[in-house]
C-alpha cells in the first residue's frame, strides 16, 4: 500500500442561501478542488472568508455544515471513497480515522462534562481503546501538550481552564484514538498572540511524534507557515496556488499569493505628539459594577487631533474598558477625564450632548453594531437628525457625502446590512461615527473579524478620513501588524496598567521591558523556521535566568 | 461552595418569604368578604345579641393582625383550625385528603414526566418527521380538550364500554396498592394527558436549542449516533428550562386536580374544597388555599434549585 492517505477528486460542494427578498435558492461554494496528502505530512488551508477552507475541511469527514452539502467529486481516505457510503460506516470513520479540531474550544466543549469524558469518548465509543487505556493516553497527550496537571486536568470541567489550555485540550481530544487524519480549523485564531506561540508549538510538537497528517485550515499565512509541509491557497471556492511551504512564502506564482504574503508590509511614519492633546485621561481606576477588584489601574494616556493612539495588549488586559471610561459608558472611579482642556463627567448621564457627539465608536462586530432591519440610509442619517436636527434634502444629501466618503456608492443607501460584505458593514459603521462630526473616534478591534485583505482597504480609508477630517483615533487591537501599520503612539496595557506608552519609535525599539518583549516576539513573521527559533530563544533565555 | 450556598441559602429564604405573603394575602383576601364567620354560623335569622356572643366567643372583635397572627401561630404547630361546618379539626380531616391527592399527582408525574421527556426526545431525533409532527399533534389536541371532558370520555370508553377500569375512583386504606393503582388509573391517565404536551414541547423546544451548540457538532463528528448525542450532550444542557416546566406541571398536578376529582369523585383535596366553598367555610378554605400555596411555591423552589445545581459553572467554580 503505498503512502497515500488522503485524495480529494473535482470536489464540489454547494450551499442552500437565503438572501433577503430573494427566493432561497442553491449556490455553488467550492468548484472542483483536487489534492492529495501523504502519511504524516501536514498541508495549510489558506485563503479568506468565503473562501471555502473549512467546508474543504469537514467534507474530508463527509461533513456539511448547516445547509451546505457536498455535491460532487470523490473523497478518498485510506483507499475508501467516503462521499458515497452509509452513515453508519461514516461513523466509524469520523472521531477515530480523522478528527477535527474546532477554532472555537470554549464552544466545542460541552459545558456540562468534564473534559476527560470528551477527550477519550470518541474512542470509547467505537471500541478502539478500552475506558483505562484511553484514559492513560489521554493523560500522556495532556503531558506532551504541556498541559498543567496532565493527571488531574481532565477531571475538570471546561469552564475551569483557560482558553489556550482548552485549545490544547481539543488537540488531546483530536489525538487520543490514534487518528490518520487531524483536520485543524483555525486552531489558534481565537487566542492571543502570547498563547498563540505555546499552542502553536504544542500542536507542532504532537503532529511530529504522533506521525499523524493534518490539514491546517487558517487565514493567517505566518501562522501556517510554521506547520505546514505544503500550503494550498483557496479563493471563493477555487485553488489558486498549491506547492510547497517554501515555495508559497519565498517564491509565490499568482497575483493573489504574492498579494497575501505581502499584506502585512503596510508601513506608517508616526507623527510626534502636539502640545495641546484633544483629549487626556489621568490616573484612571476603574472597576465594574458588583465587583470588588479593579480592572484600570492608574491609566493615563493622550489624544491628540489626526493622529491614532493605538493600545494593544491580550484579552483582559483592560483595552476596551479604557474605551468604556472615556465614553462614560463606565465611570471611572479615581482619576479624570480631560477633554479639550476642560473636565468631562465621568457619567454617561452627566455629559450634555455635545460631548456625547465629539467621541464616537467603531465596533469590532459590525453586524451586531447596526440595526439589521434598518437600511443604510437610516443608520448613517440617524446621528445626522440626533445632533443637528437634519431632515429631509439635507440629510440625503449628507448621507450620499458620506456613502462617498467612505468609498461606497450611493445606491446602497437603500440596502439592508444582511445585504452587505464584512468590509462594507464596518464602512457604513464609520460612516456612522464620522457623521457626528466628532473630534475622538474609538476603534475597538475594528479589523479583527475581518480579512487581511479586507481590513488593510479599511486601515487605509481611517487612515485617508483621519487626515481629511483631523479626527484623533484610538485603535484598540491585539494585533500588532496593524499597529505598525497605523499608529502614531502606542500604550501596551497588562493586567489592567499601561506598562508602556509613548510616539510609536520609542515604543517599538529595545530595551524592551518583559512584556513588550514577550508581546512583540510572539507576532507570528512570514519566514521558516520562525516558531522554532523563539521557542528556541525562550528556552536559552529562561535556562540563563 | 460559597457561591452556590449563597445562591441556595437566597432562593430558600425567598420561598418562605413568598409563602408568608400569600398567608397573608389569603388571610386577608377572606377577611374582605361580606359577611363574617359568625353570619355564617347563625344564617340569617340571626339576633344581633347571638352574633355578639358567638364573635365574642371566637374572638373576632380583636383587630384583624392580632387574629391572623394567632393563625400563623396555629399554622406553625399545625393546627389550622377547627372547620364551622362540621366543628372537627381541619388538620385531620386535611390530612388524609391531602394524602390522597398526592398520591394521585405522584403516579400520574411517574408516568407523566419520563413519557414527555421521552416523546420530547423522540421529536428531536425525528425533527419536522412524521413522528415529530405526530407527537405534537396528540399532545396538543389533548391540551386542548378541557379536563373534565376527556375524564368523561375514557369514562365512557374505558370503564363503561371495555370495563377494563372503575369508573368512580374511591381509595381507602384497607386496600392494597394494587387495588389503589386500578382504582386511580383513568384519572392518572386524563392527568398525564392534560400535563404531557407543555413537557413534551418545552423538553423538544429546549434541546433543540442547544442542538444548535457547536460541541453538537463536535459531538457528531466523533462518530456518534443521533440519540447519543440528544441523551448524553444536549439533554444535560437543557434540564433547567425542562425542570422549570415540569414543576410548574407537578403544582398543576396537585392544585389543579379539583375538577378531575370531582369528576371521578376521588376523594382528595379538591373534592373537600369544593364542598367547603359552597357551605362559605372560610378556615377551611383559607387552609386549602395555603396548602396549594405552598405546594406551587414549593415546587417552583426546587425547580430553581435544580437550576442552579445543573449549572457547572456554579456546581465547580473556577
Amino acid at each position: 500500500m503505498s503512502d497515500q492517505l488522503l485524495k480529494v477528486r473535482d470536489l464540489k460542494i454547494g450551499a442552500r442561501v437565503y438572501p433577503p427578498g430573494e427566493k432561497p435558492h442553491d449556490i455553488e461554494i467550492v468548484h472542483g478542488v483536487s489534492f492529495d496528502l501523504e502519511k504524516g505530512k501536514v498541508l495549510g488551508l489558506i485563503g479568506e472568508s468565503g473562501a471555502g477552507k473549512s467546508t474543504i475541511g469537514l467534507a474530508t469527514m463527509a461533513y456539511g455544515r448547516g445547509g451546505v452539502e457536498i455535491t460532487g467529486g470523490e473523497v478518498w481516505v485510506n483507499g475508501r471513497e467516503i462521499l458515497h457510503t452509509s452513515l453508519r460506516d461514516l461513523r466509524k470513520l469520523r472521531g477515530t480515522e480523522v478528527t477535527y479540531v474546532s477554532q472555537s474550544a470554549a464552544a466545542s466543549f460541552n459545558p456540562a462534562k468534564k473534559i476527560m469524558e470528551q477527550v477519550i469518548e470518541a474512542s470509547v465509543h467505537a471500541g478502539k481503546f478500552s475506558k483505562k487505556d484511553a484514559e492513560a493516553r489521554a493523560v500522556e497527550l495532556f503531558a506532551k501538550l504541556g498541559l498543567p496537571d496532565p493527571e488531574s486536568i481532565g477531571n475538570r470541567y471546561p469552564h475551569q481552564v483557560s482558553g489556550g489550555q482548552l485549545q490544547r485540550c481539543m488537540t488531546a481530544l483530536a489525538l487520543c484514538p490514534e487518528p490518520d487524519l487531524v483536520v485543524f480549523d483555525e486552531p489558534t485564531t481565537a487566542l492571543d498572540v502570547t498563547t498563540q506561540i505555546d499552542v502553536l508549538m504544542a500542536i507542532k510538537d504532537a503532529i511530529r511524534d504522533t506521525g499523524v497528517a493534518a490539514l491546517y485550515i487558517t487565514h493567517d499565512l505566518a501562522v501556517v507557515a510554521q506547520v505546514s509541509d505544503e500550503i494550498m491557497v483557496l479563493r471563493m471556492g477555487d485553488m489558486v496556488e498549491h506547492g510547497t511551504t517554501d515555495q508559497i512564502i519565498n517564491a509565490p506564482v499568482e497575483d493573489y499569493t504574492r498579494d497575501l504574503v505581502s499584506v502585512r508590509s503596510r508601513q506608517h511614519e508616526g507623527k510626534p505628539p502636539t502640545d495641546n492633546p484633544v483629549m487626556t485621561i489621568e490616573h484612571i481606576t476603574a472597576r465594574y459594577k458588583g465587583t470588588n477588584f479593579d480592572v484600570l489601574h492608574d491609566v493615563s494616556m493622550e489624544l491628540h487631533a489626526g493622529q491614532t493612539l493605538a493600545v494593544v495588549g491580550e484579552s483582559g488586559s483592560g483595552k476596551s474598558t479604557t474605551a468604556r471610561v472615556m465614553t462614560g459608558l463606565l465611570p471611572a472611579r479615581e482619576g479624570q477625564i480631560v477633554f479639550e482642556g476642560r473636565t468631562l463627567s465621568a457619567d454617561l448621564a452627566g455629559r450634555s450632548r455635545d460631548d456625547l457627539r465629539e467621541i464616537q465608536m467603531i465596533y469590532q462586530m459590525a453586524d451586531v453594531a447596526m440595526n439589521p432591519r434598518q437600511t443604510v440610509g437610516t443608520i448613517i442619517g440617524r446621528p445626522l437628525e440626533f445632533y443637528f436636527g437634519m431632515r429631509g434634502a439635507e440629510k440625503r444629501k449628507r448621507i450620499e457625502e458620506l456613502l462617498n466618503d467612505i468609498e461606497m456608492g450611493v445606491e446602497f443607501k437603500d440596502r439592508y446590512p444582511a445585504e452587505l460584505s464584512g468590509g462594507q458593514k464596518q464602512r457604513v459603521c464609520i460612516a456612522r461615527a464620522l457623521a457626528a462630526k466628532p473630534k475622538i473616534i474609538i476603534c475597538d478591534e475594528v479589523t479583527s473579524a475581518l480579512d487581511p485583505l479586507v481590513a488593510e482597504d479599511i486601515l487605509r480609508l481611517l487612515h485617508n478620513l483621519q487626515k481629511r477630517e483631523n479626527v484623533a483615533y484610538l485603535f484598540i487591537t491585539h494585533d500588532l501588524a496593524t499597529v505598525r501599520a497605523i499608529a502614531d503612539s502606542i500604550a501596551v496595557m497588562y493586567q489592567g496598567r499601561v506598562v508602556r506608552y509613548g510616539p510609536k519609535a520609542d515604543v517599538l525599539t529595545p530595551p524592551f521591558d518583559d512584556y513588550t518583549d514577550l508581546l512583540l516576539s510572539s507576532v507570528p513573521e512570514m519566514r521558516l523556521g520562525w516558531l522554532e527559533e523563539v521557542v528556541e530563544h525562550r528556552k536559552m533565555e529562561s535556562a540563563g535566568n | 461552595m460559597p457561591l452556590l450556598m449563597k445562591l441556595l441559602v437566597q432562593r430558600i429564604a425567598l420561598g418562605l418569604l413568598l409563602l408568608l405573603l400569600v398567608s397573608a394575602l389569603i388571610f386577608w383576601g377572606t377577611n374582605i368578604l361580606p359577611g363574617d364567620v359568625a353570619q355564617s354560623i347563625l344564617g340569617q335569622s340571626a339576633t344581633p345579641e347571638a352574633l355578639a356572643n358567638i364573635r365574642e366567643e371566637l374572638g373576632l372583635n380583636e383587630p384583624a393582625l392580632s387574629r391572623y397572627f394567632d393563625w400563623l401561630g396555629g399554622l406553625a404547630h399545625g393546627d389550622l383550625g377547627t372547620a364551622l361546618t362540621s366543628g372537627q379539626d381541619i388538620a385531620s380531616s386535611l390530612g388524609s385528603r391531602l394524602k390522597n391527592t398526592l398520591f394521585l399527582a405522584f403516579w400520574a408525574a411517574v408516568v407523566a414526566v419520563p413519557l414527555a421527556i421521552f416523546l420530547g426526545l423522540l421529536a428531536v431525533r425525528y425533527r419536522e418527521r412524521w413522528p415529530d409532527k405526530l407527537i405534537s399533534a396528540i399532545t396538543l389536541a389533548s391540551i386542548s380538550v378541557p379536563e373534565f371532558l376527556i375524564g368523561y370520555i375514557l369514562m365512557y370508553f374505558i370503564g363503561v364500554k371495555l370495563g377494563w377500569a372503575p369508573t368512580v375512583s374511591m381509595i381507602h386504606d384497607g386496600m392494597t396498592l394494587g387495588q389503589k393503582l386500578s382504582s386511580i388509573a383513568l384519572p392518572v391517565a386524563v392527568l398525564t394527558m392534560v400535563v404531557l404536551a407543555h413537557m413534551m414541547r418545552m423538553t423538544r423546544a429546549a434541546i433543540l436549542n442547544v442542538m444548535q451548540s457547536a460541541y453538537i457538532e463536535t459531538a457528531e463528528l466523533k462518530g456518534l449516533t443521533m440519540f447519543t448525542i440528544i441523551w448524553r450532550h444536549a439533554f444535560p444542557n437543557s434540564i433547567a428550562p425542562i425542570v422549570n416546566v415540569v414543576m410548574l406541571n407537578l403544582a398543576y398536578l396537585v392544585v389543579g386536580v379539583v375538577v378531575v376529582e370531582v369528576v371521578f369523585t376521588y376523594p382528595g383535596m379538591g373534592q373537600y374544597l369544593v364542598d367547603h366553598v359552597s357551605k362559605r367555610d372560610v378556615p377551611v378554605v383559607q387552609a386549602c388555599g395555603l396548602i396549594f400555596a405552598a405546594v406551587y411555591i414549593g415546587l417552583n423552589m426546587v425547580a430553581d434549585i435544580v437550576s442552579i445545581l445543573a449549572n457547572p459553572r456554579l456546581r465547580h467554580p473556577k
